[in-house]
């Protein structure tokens, strides 16, 4: 718990913040049945990152990385918009549009798992291709819909609360319970932190990197359903656009090693959280928004230089002189008598 | 060591992979000559030159970053970054090419300095310290200003327009000669300076390396400056080509870069590749799109899908060779 | 022998790590024109020592002198450049450039700035030559054979002006015929008046080439011996602190094995190892004993399904099984703990209770989780059984020392309770004390009737624990030796020499 600290105490600080330029801003009000204020506003225009870097985490648990996300979300929205311009039914459009996720989730576990192939240029592939496939479906156009029942997953409220968060909540709820509760989450961390003991262990780790990506891309279509469905449409080329780095970032301030193993689901949603608040605060305080992107760069410039262990050594204890890890010949560096 | 025999000579494998960059480009510009009138004519190719020129030099900086298994997203934004320095400068306070120009390259080499001086003292990856220099060049460029800043001083608007003919009626415009420049000086740092051959050293093995006493740590730094430093030169020639400068030029090139870097052949996990694979891939990528653009009826985003089946094809192939070599 | 001077002295080196004292007041000194050994067991402070040497590590306490003048180096560029050069056991060069550049790399000839490929190549050859060795400098280094690759290191750890040569373990991955090769590059070397350092394991080795030890226990520095004046028993007394208890078969009365379990017939794989006969009987030990590469990794591993079989048929319990997964192996209750537990065996973040319930979890899948209740039952019971220390379940585990980690691997795969355990070098590299734990846990194993498959290097041990001994010499099976009062390790040791059956 202790590395949830730092990311818990920017997310704090960023309130704070907002707290002082803007009194308000923590209050919660019901209107018209439904809930307002700017907590609930960060909590629901951040759901749809926060659903792609849950996937993200378990994927970069594995010791692997995802860039493909955003193409997925793109696709999912473009291939459901489709279906609904075309009549098809919710259900219909909203099932196709998740298997075809699914189906290139997979894909991408095939590449890593099967082929062999490094994760991030494996899934680089489907980043490129992906983007001109929502393309491809949606004719280049953007595609309008009219359809009150898709509105509702990205737009609408249930008992009060606003429908994607509700979403969030049961995706959230089901990945925990899959990874902690079952022991799915142990076999994810045992293959990230060492995949060829894990496989003499008996783990078949195959499947569990393949089950892994396709969970992510299933993630990152549900994004991409709340994202289109919010604003009615789909546009191929800009829906979920650099939210694969967003969605990285947020693991790795959450405290998640890019390297495999460990992971926090708690440390994503946080870190999610934060990128979502930082948006909003620099709406608030009044800075203009054109240098949301310089914020950023500097929150996560603090945050990865405060979690980095060389970091921290150099610049609250100084040393002498900076000792060079050496990982890789960690069995004889290790003295343990 | 797998070799490939080929008629009279044997080809090590290490220079398999450009070779085959270089086979694709051949066939494809054959395949185009004859399927469109006008294709098969030396000025497509240079065309292509002219119009990826930037993409060219900035692709170069960004092989020396993945030579060392490290990578750079921050290239795209550095570019754009550069129009913005570029146009706003002259254009507001109507500073003079002579100022400006040395400024923006200095701007770009001291974001790629800081940001290899991260990764390298800090051991934090390079994916995640670029990608907040990405965030971070953006941002700045929308603080300069959201809008597009067209340029019009004269040396730049005489540069832009600048042909240089060469013979029987075929020309390149400076920016080429620029870019071939910078890709003849890679080529020799990378083959023929102890620096070059410790960026090979450091990607092939890097705790190797260091205890070769290489100065590994340098070399990252380095070469983050480079490649900050070409990205720069690239968003002058891009704002030589565009004659504007705008926060929203050259998105998502950086993954047209990496895809070049790929597809020339280079490894990303580091220690393999040439710059020659590099240029190609750039070639091949442009020929895409003159193929696109020739074809008409096929639409732009076909580029895309085009380009990521190719990195398909091309990783599968790395796979399959570096499976071969390896213990 | 007149002593010359020291042309390297340590005195009094003391070097701590967060929570660990690695070194204690060690003193070394090489004099020129002699290979001097360093001994010790893992973890007794050599590597540590050797990188303070060469300035990986600041020392905490105490002084390097070289040539008389007081050193400290801050890395091993400028120990390089001083004349003290390092050979590590893993080779540590890069496999993707070409043996010239492997050797001159940091120091390429030049002309005007630019490197002279020319001069490169003929330079390189030209050290090559020294070591009696040529090939194709222009090749790339993955072309090459280890040995080669560990002579290149040595070619260009002594272009440098060395005047003292590190060589750390640089004989664990040759063969007989490449040590001797090895050993008479060291001798010319010595001639030539460079000081050697020799880490080696193998104590034949250190009997044949060395002049001098100094020998490290515990961080502690134990003396400094001419090797002619220190008998091999002695040496190893004084590396393990303790008179060697007197050596006892562990099985006493004759046992008689007649219910195979696992037959492997005519079991093989291409560049692994070839084609074996081999039965294992319920209750049995076996023994597989051979050099190091001689292909006793691969017969267990093909065993377990860890690598496919390219001929042959295994069978469990009479009925033929296809072993092409580890799953597949866990599944007719073979388990496997294999020799390097760092890369092959453990899961270093994970905690000791996830280490041991690993394997058990894999077999159930992962949508039925240990119960809590279970996993910490099973984990307490095991903890205590094989005293693994500190008795914390929720220690990550790279936190332990060797032995422990030895011991979680250990109980991940005993409480699948396996039918046929392999154990490929389970004791190395641990302290004695834990040695002889799990030499006991084998027999009382095997005593209730599960078969086990033991590899390893120490011909004793095998001896000890084993009821039969499978010989194998250069990736072949070359005999069977039943364990009877006539088997000593001398008749072993002939027999994986001349690889004919005794």
């Amino acid at each position: 718990m202790r590395r949830l600290v730092w990311p818990a105490a920017v997310l704090v600080l960023l309130l704070a913040l907002n707290v002082f330029f803007t009194p308000s801003f923590l209050s919660i009000q019901v209107r018209d049945g439904h809930l307002y204020g700017s907590l609930i506003d960060i909590l629901r225009f951040g759901a749809p990152l926060i659903l792609v870097a849950i996937g993200m985490t378990l994927v970069i648990a594995t010791g692997g990385i995802d860039l493909s996300v955003g193409s997925v979300v793109a696709i999912s929205g473009a291939l459901a918009c489709l279906q609904i311009s075309q009549d098809a039914g919710l259900f219909t459009a909203v099932a196709l549009a998740l298997g075809l996720c699914l189906l290139l989730g997979a894909w991408n576990g095939f590449l890593v798992a099967g082929i062999g192939i490094q994760p991030i240029i494996a899934t680089l592939i489907l980043m490129v291709a992906g983007r001109g496939l929502a393309q491809l479906i949606t004719g280049g156009q953007i595609i309008t819909v009219n359809s009150p029942a898709y509105k509702m997953i990205g737009g609408g409220y249930w008992l009060t609360v606003p429908f994607g968060i509700v979403i969030v909540a049961v995706v959230l709820a089901v990945t925990a319970f899959l990874t902690r509760r079952l022991a799915l989450g142990m076999l994810i961390e045992s293959v990230g932190g060492n995949a060829e003991a894990s496989r003499l262990a008996g783990i078949r780790s195959r499947g569990i990197i393949v089950m892994v990506y396709a969970f992510a891309a299933l993630c990152a279509g549900v994004a991409g359903l709340m994202i289109s469905s919010n604003v009615s449409s789909a546009d191929g080329n800009n829906a979920g656009l650099w939210i694969e780095l967003d969605a990285i970032l947020a693991v790795v301030i959450g405290g998640t090693s890019l390297a495999g193993g460990r992971f926090s689901l708690a440390g994503t949603v946080l870190g999610a959280l934060i990128i979502q608040t930082l948006t909003t605060t620099i709406y608030s305080i009044g800075v203009p928004p054109e240098t949301t992107l310089l914020f950023k760069a500097l929150v996560v410039a603090a945050v990865c230089l405060i979690q980095s262990p060389s970091f921290r050594e150099k610049v609250f204890h100084r040393r002498r002189r900076a000792v060079a890890p050496a990982p890789a010949t960690d069995e004889k560096v290790r003295v343990t008598t | 060591m797998s070799t490939l025999t080929l008629g009279r000579g044997r080809v090590p494998a290490k220079y398999l992979p450009v070779l085959v960059t270089g086979c694709l480009f051949v066939a494809m510009f054959a395949a185009g000559g004859i399927r469109y009138e006008g294709f098969a004519s030396g000025q497509v190719v240079l065309n292509v030159f002219i119009d990826n020129a930037f993409l060219l030099v900035v692709a170069i900086g960004l092989t020396f970053v993945i030579l060392t298994g490290g990578i750079d997203l921050s290239v795209g934004s550095v570019v754009a970054l550069s129009t913005m320095i570029a146009a706003a400068l002259m254009e507001g306070p109507g500073w003079p090419p002579y100022l400006v120009i040395p400024l923006v390259l200095a701007v770009g080499s001291g974001l790629g300095l800081v940001m290899g001086y991260v990764v390298h003292a800090f051991d934090i990856q390079p994916f995640i310290v670029t990608l907040a220099g990405m965030f971070l060049a953006r941002g700045l460029c929308y603080t300069i200003g959201t809008d597009s800043i067209p340029i019009a001083d004269p040396a730049f608007t005489v540069f832009a327009q600048t042909r240089i003919d060469l013979f029987a009626d075929l020309w390149i415009s400076p920016s080429v000669v620029i870019a071939v420049v910078v890709v003849l000086v890679a080529a020799y740092v990378l083959h023929y300076t102890r620096f070059g051959r410790t960026v090979y050293a450091a990607g092939g093995n890097e705790q190797s390396a260091l205890l070769m006493g290489l100065p590994v740590g340098r070399t990252k730094i380095a070469v983050y400056t480079i490649s900050g430093f070409c990205s720069a030169l690239g968003g002058l020639l891009l704002s030589f080509y565009m004659l504007s400068g705008y926060g929203l030029h050259a998105v998502g090139m950086e993954l047209d870069a990496i895809a070049a870097v790929v597809i020339g052949g280079t490894l990303l996990t580091g220690g393999s590749g040439f710059l020659l694979g590099t240029v190609l891939g750039v070639l091949v990528l442009g020929l895409i799109q003159t193929i696109i653009s020739f074809e008409g009826t096929l639409l732009s985003w076909w580029t895309k899908i085009f380009i990521g089946m190719l990195l398909f094809v091309f990783i599968v192939l790395q796979r399959l060779f570096s499976g071969g070599s390896r213990r | 022998m007149g002593e010359a001077a020291a042309v390297l002295t340590m005195k009094g080196i003391c070097k701590r790590f967060p929570g660990v004292t690695a070194l204690d007041g060690v003193d070394l000194r090489l004099l020129p024109g002699e290979v001097h050994a360093l001994m010790g067991e893992n973890g007794a402070g050599k590597s540590t020592l050797i990188k303070v040497l060469t300035g990986v590590y600041p020392a905490d306490a105490g002084t390097v002198e070289l040539g008389g003048a007081t050193v400290a180096f801050g890395g091993p560029l400028e120990a390089q450049r001083a004349g003290i050069s390092t050979v590590y056991q893993e080779v540590n060069l890069c496999a993707n450039l070409s043996v010239a550049e492997n050797i001159l790399l940091g120091r390429e000839p030049r002309r005007r700035g630019r490197i002279d490929w020319k001069r490169m190549r003929a330079r390189a050859a030209e050290l090559l030559s020294r070591l009696e060795l040529s090939l194709d400098v222009s090749a790339p280094l993955s072309s090459c054979s280890l040995a080669v690759q560990q002579m290149v290191a040595i070619a260009r750890a002594i272009d440098v002006d060395a005047r003292v040569l590190i060589l750390d373990e640089p004989t664990s991955s040759l063969d007989a015929d490449e040590v001797a090769q090895l050993f008479r590059v060291l001798r010319r070397l010595k001639e030539q008046g460079i000081a050697i350092l020799f880490v080696s394991h193998f104590l034949d080795q250190v009997y044949e080439i060395s002049d001098r030890m100094t020998i490290l226990r515990n961080g502690r520095l134990v003396g400094e011996y001419p090797t002619r004046e220190l008998s091999p028993v002695r040496l190893v007394a004084k590396m393990i602190g303790q008179e060697l208890a007197a050596l006892e078969r562990l099985h006493g009365e004759h046992k008689t094995f007649d219910r195979p379990l696992v037959e492997a017939r005519g079991v093989g794989r291409a560049g692994a190892v070839e084609p074996f006969t081999l039965t294992v009987h319920e209750g049995e030990v076996v023994g597989l004993a051979g050099l190091l590469g001689s292909g006793r990794t691969e017969v267990a591993r093909l065993l377990f399904g860890a690598d496919h079989a390219s001929t042959g048929e295994i069978t469990v319990g009479g009925t033929p099984v296809s072993l092409r997964t580890p799953r597949a192996a866990m599944n007719h209750k073979i388990a496997f703990c294999s020799e390097n537990r760092k890369e092959d065996g453990l899961i270093p973040d994970l905690t000791v209770r996830e280490n041991i319930i690993l394997a058990l979890q894999a077999t159930r899948g992962w949508t039925r989780p240990v119960p809590r209740e279970q996993q910490d039952e099973l984990v307490s019971r095991y903890v205590e059984a094989l005293k693994i220390s500190p008795p914390n379940p929720e220690q990550l585990v790279r936190n332990l020392s060797g032995g422990n980690q030895q011991k979680v691997v250990l109980a991940r795969w005993l409480i699948l309770a396996p039918r046929l355990l392999i154990l490929d070098e389970p004791t190395r590299g641990i302290d004695v004390g834990a040695k002889a734990e799990i030499q006991r846990l084998v027999a009382q194993l095997s005593d209730g009737g599960m078969a086990v498959l033991f590899i390893s290097a120490e011909l004793e041990e095998v001896l000890r624990l084993s009821h039969k001994v499978e010989v194998l010499r250069d990736r072949r099976l070359v005999a069977e030796l039943p364990n009877d009062d006539r088997l000593t390790t001398d008749v072993l040791m002939e027999t994986i020499a001349s690889g004919g059956r005794a």
